[in-house]
Parts: structure tokens; sequence; C-alpha cells
């Protein structure tokens, strides 16, 4: 009898428990729709693309990436992603720390300024540069009183992606920071550490894989913006053309497998980055899995019988 | 470390959570900051540990002001609420951080987490992070970190505020023990009056932001400065009375009222202790109807009707209950042994504190 009360009991847990899921075909058929959809609309282009840059050989691919002018896109991206993404998260950081952590005047102000770029088209974000520093705008005259060129000059393309690029990281840091409020900070302050120490053990490891995705994200964005840096970077190949630029000037120029080429390999500077990120995450969570196999141990304290610490 | 506050004022903007407290801690003491929420003991807390400044008045550690010594210069351990362990470390990396901030040779510090994990019975945890931990376990690390700098002031707020009922009784006994190991002036946040009775060696009570006792747990049991702390300590029957004749009287109960004027209304309280109750019906003045037993262990909970329908509570053992042959519906006579004036006004009285929705069963009433 109670053997069977048990088996009851047992049969009706795994029942109530298959109650709650979804049934078997809803599941399923969620599945295919969103690996479809990713297949037909993420993949494929993607394949595609390097597809279409190996069309005409391997040789071929080659001469499109050394080719001087392209080469000197390339250069140009890497260097104004190296540039923006480092000013970036500093900015981000400081941003985020800001909204998360204190209560000032103007905060709803900062966190819509922050927004900003998400909302204003790339061409405008661009048309603004060369209004303030091109030729005819507020500081154009001077400038070039003092022989300084932003406009149709690398300062710009920096400049406008910094712009476009600025709400990356610290959209990814503020929820973080307010969800882990302050506390941490201030159990550091108490055992002694200061501003600076605190900064760096506490903070920003707490903040680490926000942080790391807010700089793939802006990484991504500073080597693929086209917009704006199209409006302020005057397309002077070889020396103010991005590989976006590139792309598209080639292609206009009816050199498919070349502009193709380049975009394989913007692409595949997006997929190393993601690639990155995915194996610093394994690891991460090999270390937690690991942590969890030490053996647990009695919940009592064994405090009392066998004296305590010296010297506190 | 002896810690002095004087005449301390916080106010966080035009609040006024902290006002014009004055007390001090004595080397070694274990003290309980009680009060309801919102009282300013928190805040109190966080003064002494350099987290918040004083508006008004000065706080001395050893004698010393302190005033504009940074957190990080008091030497102190602080166990916040939350526990606040830094989530991206280990079980050993939490309980060291202290000391390699204060640049301890990699041996010792060594040799000082494996001293506490041993004895905070964390052996074997020193990998885990956090999350992996239970809350009785993440409450131990998080004291365990506090003291690895051997700090001279150990504080606590609301120490055993997020463990299940089980783990809190084991941890307060466990602080009781430790703090008698250490011997580390320790102070500690509780809204919780058992806890603050059974834990500290005395109690300072607050009640927005105002000190209202300072005491040994037994005394602000039976010497309550004033009707806040009688009420928010233990468990009291607190009765409206008006003056007649020289005597208090409210439904069949009469208090004596000598030199009280005429008409003069009374708050009178007594505990559950001063209402003795006999089986034998011509004994004690007032008749009564046992309406409920409560059982709390060794000690039990009993609710007497009188035939006005005034409800007293008393308590007694259960070996004094069995002598006296009692069971629900019985009927018995009862006195009141003796009784505090809480509160006495010519007319109207201060409307009921919130304390009295504190009435559960506690230990108070077992002192």
């Amino acid at each position: 009898m109670a053997g069977n009360t048990k088996r009851n009991l047992g049969e009706g847990h795994a029942k109530s428990k298959r109650g709650t899921e979804e049934p078997l075909w809803a599941k399923w058929t969620l599945i295919t729709i969103a690996m479809l959809f990713c297949l037909v609309f993420l993949f494929l282009p993607l394949v595609n693309v390097f597809a279409q840059a190996f069309s005409k050989g391997w040789s071929v691919y080659w001469h499109a990436l050394t080719h001087p002018d392209s080469w000197s896109a390339i250069k140009l991206t890497l260097l104004v992603a190296a540039i923006s993404v480092p000013l970036n998260v500093v900015f981000g950081l400081a941003a985020a720390w800001a909204i998360a952590k204190f209560e000032f005047r103007g905060k709803a102000l900062l966190i819509t300024l922050i927004d900003l770029p998400f909302s204003v088209s790339p061409v405008v974000a661009g048309l603004m540069f060369v209004v303030l520093f091109g030729l005819q705008g507020f500081f154009g005259g001077w400038l070039n009183d003092h022989n300084l060129r932003i406009i149709f000059a690398v300062p710009g393309i920096i400049l406008a992606t910094v712009f476009i690029t600025f709400p990356f990281v610290a959209r990814e840091l503020i929820p973080i920071m307010q969800a882990a409020g302050s506390d941490q900070e201030q159990a550091a302050l108490t055992m002694g550490a200061n501003g600076w120490q605190t900064f760096w053990h506490v903070t920003l490891p707490s903040v680490k894989w926000g942080l790391i995705y807010g700089i793939i994200l802006c990484n991504a964005r500073a080597m693929g913006e086209f917009g704006a840096v199209s409006v302020v970077s005057g397309h002077i190949t070889g020396q103010t053309d991005t590989m976006p630029l590139r792309i598209e000037k080639l292609y206009n120029e009816y050199q498919g497998p070349a502009a193709f080429a380049v975009a394989s390999l913007l692409a595949l500077l997006a997929l190393v980055t993601l690639g990155l990120k995915t194996v610093l995450e394994w690891k991460q969570s090999l270390e937690f899995s690991r942590a969890q196999q030490t053996p647990p141990v009695k919940r009592a304290p064994p405090i009392g019988a066998d004296g305590g610490i010296a010297g506190m | 470390m002896s810690i002095e506050l004087k005449s301390i004022t916080k106010k966080f903007g035009e609040v006024t959570a902290v006002n014009n407290v004055t007390f001090s801690v004595n080397e070694g003491e274990l003290m309980a900051l009680l009060g309801p929420s919102g009282g300013g003991k928190t805040t109190v807390l966080r003064m002494i540990a350099g987290l918040e400044v004083p508006t008004q008045g000065d706080i001395f550690i050893n004698g010393q002001r302190v005033n504009d010594v940074p957190v990080q210069k008091r030497n102190i351990g602080f166990v916040f609420q939350s526990y606040a362990l830094f989530r991206n470390m280990t079980v050993f990396g939490n309980i060291a951080f202290g000391l390699k901030i204060k640049k301890w040779k990699k041996a010792d510090m060594q040799a000082r987490v494996m001293e506490l994990l041993e004895l905070f019975g964390l052996s074997g945890l020193e990998k885990r992070y956090p999350h992996q931990l239970s809350g009785g376990q993440r409450q131990r690390v998080a004291i365990a970190r506090a003291l690895a700098p051997k700090p001279s002031l150990l504080l606590l707020d609301e120490p055993f505020g997020a463990v299940d009922a089980k783990i809190r009784q084991e941890l307060r006994e466990w602080l009781v023990t430790l703090h008698s190991e250490l011997n580390v002036t320790t102070i500690f946040v509780t809204h919780d009056q058992e806890e603050a009775m059974e834990v500290s060696n005395r109690i300072v009570i607050f009640s927005r932001g105002n000190l209202e006792q300072i005491g040994a747990p037994r005394e602000v049991y039976e010497q309550p400065a004033n009707e806040f702390v009688a009420r928010f300590i233990g468990v009291m029957n607190v009765l409206d009375t008006e003056v007649q004749g020289g005597v208090a009287r409210v439904s069949e109960l009469q208090f004596p009222a000598d030199g009280q004027a005429e008409g003069t209304r009374l708050r009178i309280g007594f505990r559950p202790y001063a209402v003795q109750i006999s089986n034998d019906l011509n004994l004690y003045p007032y008749r009564a109807v046992l309406r409920h037993t409560f059982f709390l262990g060794i000690m039990l909970r009993l609710e007497l009707e009188l035939p006005s329908g005034l409800i007293l509570r008393s308590r007694m053992t259960k070996e004094e209950y069995a002598q006296l042959g009692l069971e629900d519906g019985r009927e018995v006579t009862v006195r009141i042994r003796n009784f505090r004036v809480l509160a006495s006004e010519g007319s109207a009285l201060p409307p009921e504190l919130e304390a009295s929705a504190h009435r559960r069963p506690t230990i108070a009433e077992h002192i």
C-alpha cells in the first residue's frame, strides 16, 4: 500500500511537471521558425559574402585586399576603432557610474543625451560635425587659420565614429551597475580600500561581462559605420576611405569580387570578436562549475571548544 | 574599542533620520541597536562606520573625535544586510580582500583565511563563488570577511534578516559564542526585539530617530522608560482606565491610583507574568474564563476573558498548568500582581502606538 502511494505521488509529480511545459509541437514549431529565420536572413547572406569574395579565386581575393587603396582603408578602419573604442569605454564607464551611483540634477537629461546617437540618423550626425567644423562651419574659420583639418580628414571620421558608438558601452553598463547598487563598493571601503582599488578590484570585475559585450558592439559599429563617416570623410581614395566606404566605392565601380573581398574581411573581424566573447564566457562558466564541484561541508560552525583566534 | 556618540543628528534633506542621540559603547561590549524600521538605527551604525557623516554632533572612538576620519582608516569590520559579497571573487578572495588591501604577506594571508574558514565552518568552500552558497554560508563568509583584517570594532546591519528561522537561531547563538571568543566590540542593528534580547549585553532602542532607552535586556524589559519601549519589548497587556474615587477603573478591573485627580485617564500596562491565576474561585478578586492556551515549548501563553469581555494575557509553565488542572473553557480567578502607568492625561491619551502590533509570543515572555 505504502509503496503504491509513493509511486502514485511520484507519477503525479512528473505529470504536473510536464503540465507546465508547452506541447511538443509548439516547441518544435518555434525552434524551427527561429532556426529558419536565422538561416535565411543571417547565415546564408554571410556565407554568400564569402562565396562571392572567393568566386574569382584566391589570388584575386588576395590582390583585392593588398591593393594600396584597400590596404589604406583597412588600416584607417583599425585606427579609428583603436581610438574610438577606448574613448567610449572611458566615457561609457564614467557616464554609467554617474547615472547608477549618484543622484544629481540633470540625470534624466544625461540619460536622454546618451541615447541621442541611437535616435539621430547617422547622416544627420555627420552633418552636425560638418556644420561645426566644416570650412563654412562655426569653428571652420578658426581651424583653417590654424591649419587644422577635421572635416574630410581622419579627425572628423574619428569624431563621427565616437559620436555614433557612444551609447553602446554606457547602455550595457547602466542596468548592471544599477542592479549591483553600491553595497560591494562600500564593503570594499570598510576594508580599507581606496577609490581606485575599489574601482579596479570590485566595480570593474563585477561589470566585466557587460563591459566586454559593450566593447564588442561598440567595436563592430566603429568598424562598420557608414552613414556618418560617409558625410565627414570626403571619400578621398587612399586617404579618408574606411572599409565600408571602400566597399561601396568598389561595388559602384563594378568590382564585385574586390568589394566582397573587403566585405568578407570586415565580416570576419566581427566574427572574430564574437568568437572571442564566446570563448571568454565558456571559460568563465567552466571556472564556476569547477568551483561547484568542491565537496560540501557540514553546516554547523565548529566554534567554541577548541579556542578562538589569538590577537582579535 | 570604546565608542561615544555626542548629540548626533543626521538629516537627509528635510528628513531627520537621527535626532540628537547620545550614547556610548564600552570596550568588548555586544550591543544591539533596536527599533522599528525607519527608526534611524542603521543610520547610526553607518555613521559609526564612517559611511555617513553626522549633520551635527561628534563621534569619538577611543576618545578621539573621528568625524573627519574616512571609513578606510577607522579599522572596522562591517557586515551589510545584503552581505555585499564580491560576486566576482571566490570565498577565499572575499575573505582575503581586506588583507590584500592591507598588504599582508602571501603566506600570512593564506594562513589567516584558512584559520577563518575553519572557525566559520567554511572549509572546502574556498573556491566557490557567492552565488554557489546557501544563505547561511553567505552570511558566515560576510562575517569572516569583515573579521579577517582584525578590526577593533565589528558592525553588523540586520545580520540575520535574510536567512530562514532555523538558521537564524543557529547564527544568533553562534554570534554570542563568537563574540565571547574574540572579545571584539560588536554593534548590531535589528528590528527583532527577541533577537536583541537574546544576543546583546545592552540594547539601545530607537524610534523615529530618537533614542528611547538604553540598558541591559532585563532592564528595558522590566523597567521600560516609556510606553513605546514597554510595548515594543515583549508582550504587554495595555488598558486605558479612568480614575474614580482614588481608583483607576476599566470594566471590572481596579488599580490603586493614590493621589490621582478624579477623572484622570491612565494608560496601564502589565506583563503576562503579572497576571496570576487560581483554580480556587474564591482566592483572587476577578473571575475569568480561560479561552485559549498557546503552547510555546515549556511555557504556555493563556488568554483569559473577563465577564465584561476584556481579554488578559498570562503565561505559566506546563507544570503549573497541570497542577492547576487547567483547560480551555475552565473558570478561574485572577489577580494582577503589579502594573505600570504608561501614560496619563487629563483628557485624551495619545493614540495607540504601532508597536502594539508586535504581539506574537516572544522569548521576552519567558524571562
